[in-house]
């Protein structure tokens, strides 16, 4: 009966989140999806504290409340300081954490089947060793995510010298002494030493991609984490962990194939190709640049400013490095209160994790009507006096238009160049993430601002107002 | 084998019923998506205080505590964050 009211609650707790993947489809119906999600978590954590037996100790009840109290703290911590332009950080480490938990669970049943003098079933030592090796390179690889992120290690590709072999090698490695597993689980050791292995690999598998292509990591580390929950749920036979988990797979899986699809590349390119390591400069990027490169004052582009009728923000990077939404804000709310009309044009993969933009955007009180997608915005630039392009560079680079033989040839881009004017906000003339110059620079209607992003939002702000 | 038979088919449905909702989120949100399923691929913490709480040897419970800490901070910081988040998407 006991067991009957449990399976019950799981039932209740998947539904909720199936309903929370729902309720994400619009960011009115967003907010309450989330409370839907952790609602069926908190039904799902105290359906399982009445599947254990309380009878004699009440020291289950220490170990267990330590260990959530513990937790949860660190993770409110987490959480509530995080800035926004860190996100792509905080979900790294979260994603690390859940496949780390999930190799800790598999290890933990397969140790308590065999103290009960059973052997476990080849359903649960595979599934074993699938959350294991999954578990542990979900983990590794999203602690070399968030170094890369928070700038703790360099964010360029690390390659070395066989680095594609040996990364094989350590997953057949793996598997081999999984099989080896499954047809003695009394070797556990075996199971330390996958994980031990699987712990390289993360290491060396993420170490060699660039930091442009952590969109596409992140997600696929997202779908790992929810891959390792589910084969942890096949370990216990656990139909609300396989669904679960299975929902977050798929998720991770539909984005990480979405960002692929936004730079023209496969998965396999961004995974090992290495894309970032060479930066062309010198000669070839003197042959782009070399006298054709404009750049304005604040009051010229104020000017420019102040009669355009329609402009377009398009944000990258850059706006997150300098913190400059709030500024962007402002130049937005400025220019339509002179009558322009502003919207904002995002990349799929602009920023380091699919929709960084727009949470920002948001977070400086952008309503998100006005933020649209590539495939949108794109046919109104032919019609759009001023785009101001701040912090992006590869996503509007127009060599991915016509150029065959370029890193980023076919990629979709945002076809900024059609507009009137074109002003873009950089530090310096130094290529974006694919290495290579952008024609964009020293187009004919295209004016450069040198300056920090925000500075020379704040820059612009004044100079609209003095103008006045 | 039965039980893997039900448990096979309850992840290919899963699967597909995954792919059929997730498809529909807007690119808006694609941040607050990755959070929040995020925090439910912390659904791990179910199996995790099983382990801490049936205490069979020193090595199970401590492991089991380590996982709880693991999928709690993931739990709580991946809903929290998100909620934060999403309370920003305003309209006009």
């Amino acid at each position: 009966m006991r067991l009957a009211l449990v399976n019950l609650s799981y039932l209740v707790a998947s539904v909720l989140f199936i309903l929370t993947f729902k309720g994400l489809s619009h960011p009115r119906t967003a907010v309450r999806a989330n409370l839907m999600g952790s609602l069926g978590m908190l039904i799902a954590v105290v359906a399982t504290l009445l599947l254990l037996d309380w009878g004699p100790g009440v020291q289950r009840y220490g170990v267990i409340l330590a260990g959530l109290t513990v937790g949860a703290v660190i993770g409110a911590l987490l959480a509530l300081k995080i800035q926004m332009t860190a996100m792509p950080q905080m979900v790294a480490l979260l994603n690390g954490f859940g496949g780390a938990a999930s190799t800790l669970v598999a290890g933990a049943a397969l140790l308590e089947e065999l103290a009960q003098g059973r052997l476990p079933s080849t359903q649960s030592t595979v599934a074993t060793v699938a959350a294991g090796i999954i578990g542990a390179v979900t983990f590794w690889g999203s602690l070399v995510a968030f170094a890369k992120l928070q700038e703790i290690m360099p964010g360029r590709p690390l390659l070395f010298r066989g680095q594609q072999a040996l990364n094989v090698a350590l997953l057949a490695v793996s598997l081999l002494l999984g099989a080896w597993l499954v047809a003695a689980p009394q070797a556990t050791w075996l199971y330390v030493l996958i994980v031990a292995l699987c712990t390289v690999l993360g290491v060396t598998s993420v170490i060699a991609i660039g930091g442009a292509d952590m969109p596409v990591v992140i997600c696929l580390l997202n779908s790992y984490s929810g891959l390792a929950a589910c084969a942890t749920g096949f370990v216990l036979d656990n139909n609300m962990l396989i669904i679960a988990g299975s929902l977050v797979g798929a998720s991770g899986l539909i984005l990480s194939r979405i960002m692929c699809r936004a730079m023209n590349r496969s998965l396999g390119n961004v995974l090992f190709g290495g894309v970032g390591a060479e930066v062309v400069t010198g000669a070839a990027a003197d042959a782009v640049y070399a006298g054709r490169v404009k750049a304005a004052s604040a009051e010229e582009l104020a000017m420019i400013l102040e009669s355009a009728r329609r402009v377009v923000i398009v944000p990258g990077y850059g706006m997150a490095v300098s913190q400059a939404q709030h500024a962007v804000r402002d130049l937005a709310n400025l220019l339509e209160s002179r009558g322009a009309e502003v919207e904002f044009g995002v990349h799929p993969v602009a920023g380091r994790m699919p929709g960084h933009m727009n949470v920002l955007l948001a977070e400086a009180d952008i309503p998100y009507e006005k933020v649209r997608e590539m495939d949108a915005i794109n046919p109104s630039f032919a019609q759009t006096d001023v785009v101001i392009v701040i912090g992006a560079n590869d996503v509007v680079n127009p060599v991915a238009r016509t150029d065959p033989k370029s890193p980023i040839a076919g990629m979709p881009i945002l076809d900024v160049d059609k507009a009137r004017t074109v002003i873009v906000i950089k530090r310096s003339l130094s290529p974006g993430f694919a290495g290579i110059p952008n024609p964009l620079f020293a187009a004919d209607n295209t004016l450069m601002y040198f300056a920090d992003g925000k500075k020379a939002v704040l820059d612009l702000v004044d100079a609209l107002k003095q103008a006045a | 084998m039965e039980v893997l038979a039900i448990t096979l088919t309850v992840f290919v449905l899963a699967m597909f019923v995954g792919f059929e909702v997730i498809t529909k989120v807007p690119p808006t949100l694609h941040t607050p998506l990755t959070s929040g399923s995020n925090a439910i691929s912390g659904i791990t913490l179910v199996g995790a205080i099983l382990s801490a709480g049936l205490q069979l040897t020193t090595l199970t419970t401590l492991l089991g505590f380590l996982a709880v800490v693991f999928a709690t901070i993931n739990v709580v910081g991946g809903f929290l964050v998100t909620h934060r988040m999403l309370r920003m998407f305003k309209k006009k």
